[in-house]
């Protein structure tokens, strides 16, 4: 997920001395609450009227957002991260990782439930249908990514954002959960490029 | 030249890895379950994939309720909205399947193996967080230097 490369960013290097002060933060941002709210009415209704175009909508945004943001923060943004000091990533994170945690739950929840109905629409859930064989393999590969990301990743991203609320965060211990992550990436960033190939070709036959 | 003694994290029993295992057993039933649908298919490997999640899931309930020494003010805050959120999601997706016509044994299996979903999330969440935190008798959340 999009938190890879970020929650790297507060990785600190052995004997860094004392840590950073870190700044007052919400780990999950109130203000966003109602945002996802109105995002899953209209995932709701989409699934309810059955609309094609509504279904497309939230498949294609909520898929093309989801895969862009984990291949732009994983290979982009968490590189340059990775340069910062320790205050500057530590500050980055604590501003960053809130808004992944009510992001990107919403990005997953809106692609697969969308795109549940989306198949079932076209017929794709179909044995006999040329692209079943496809979407079994999308759910496999859905399947992995779903338990990287909830089994690995989120519990050491909420363990670091917690550790971070605390007077004297844990360096070493943000440093070994951290690690969780910087194995992970490639798996979830290869993931990502199975589904690309997997949804474009189901798309064009 | 000598380094200062670096505290030790506390042991848990595997309350995370077992959470974890019964996440994936339900998402292997899952993905068995959708891929076969709306076929007439045998659901017996999704009943024992659910039956060992089950099983799988109560063990870890039962190793955490063992624990004396533990944060469960922060685990009750962090697993209760996990709780909601992922309430959320299991009933985002059994919505789909009960508006796009699953009904029966299938729908029973499905809504059961989201309630394992629904439930072990939270627990997963809740114990990653709160084992590293502060508690009476592990002030700072370690188990101490060696």
């Amino acid at each position: 997920m999009a938190q890879d490369a970020a929650a790297v960013a507060v990785t600190p290097e052995p004997h860094a001395g004392p840590p950073p002060a870190v700044r007052d933060f919400q780990i999950v941002p109130l203000k966003g609450i109602p945002i996802v709210a109105v995002v899953i009415a209209g995932l709701i209704a989409a699934i309810w009227s059955n609309n094609l175009w509504a279904l497309i909508f939230f498949h294609v945004v909520g898929g093309g957002l989801w895969t862009a943001i984990d291949l732009f923060v994983g290979l982009i943004v968490g590189p340059i991260i990775g340069g910062m000091s320790i205050p500057a990533r530590t500050e980055f994170t604590t501003r960053f990782m809130p808004k992944m945690v009510l992001l990107m739950p919403t990005l997953v929840t809106m692609t697969l439930a969308s795109g549940w109905q989306l198949a079932r629409h076209e017929g794709n859930l179909d044995p006999s249908s040329p692209n079943h064989a496809w979407l079994v393999a999308s759910f496999i590969i859905v399947g992995i990514m779903a338990t990287i990301a909830i089994g690995l990743l989120e519990p050491a991203n909420l363990a670091v954002l917690f550790e971070l609320k605390k007077p004297k965060p844990n360096g070493l211990r943000i440093a070994r959960l951290m690690r969780v992550f910087i194995y992970t990436a490639g798996i979830t960033g290869l993931m990502q490029v199975a589904t690309l190939i997997i949804m474009t070709r189901v798309a064009s036959q | 030249m000598t380094t200062a003694p670096v505290p030790q994290e506390r042991r848990f029993p595997p309350i995370d890895k077992l959470a974890d295992l019964a996440m994936v057993l339900v998402i292997i039933g899952g993905i068995y379950m959708a891929a076969n649908l709306p076929g007439n298919i045998s659901l017996v490997p999704a009943w024992v994939l659910l039956i060992l999640a089950v099983i799988v899931l109560a063990v870890g309930v039962v190793l955490l309720a063992r624990l004396d020494d533990f944060a469960w003010g922060t685990f009750r805050l962090v697993a209760g909205w996990a709780l909601v959120a992922y309430i959320v999601i299991a009933g985002m997706i059994g919505y789909a399947f009960v508006y796009d016509g699953t009904r029966g044994e299938a729908l029973g299996l499905l809504i059961a193996m989201l309630t394992v979903f629904a439930v072990a999330v939270p627990l997963l969440l809740g114990f990653s967080v709160a084992r590293f935190q502060p508690t009476a008798k592990h002030p700072d959340g370690t188990a101490g230097t060696p």
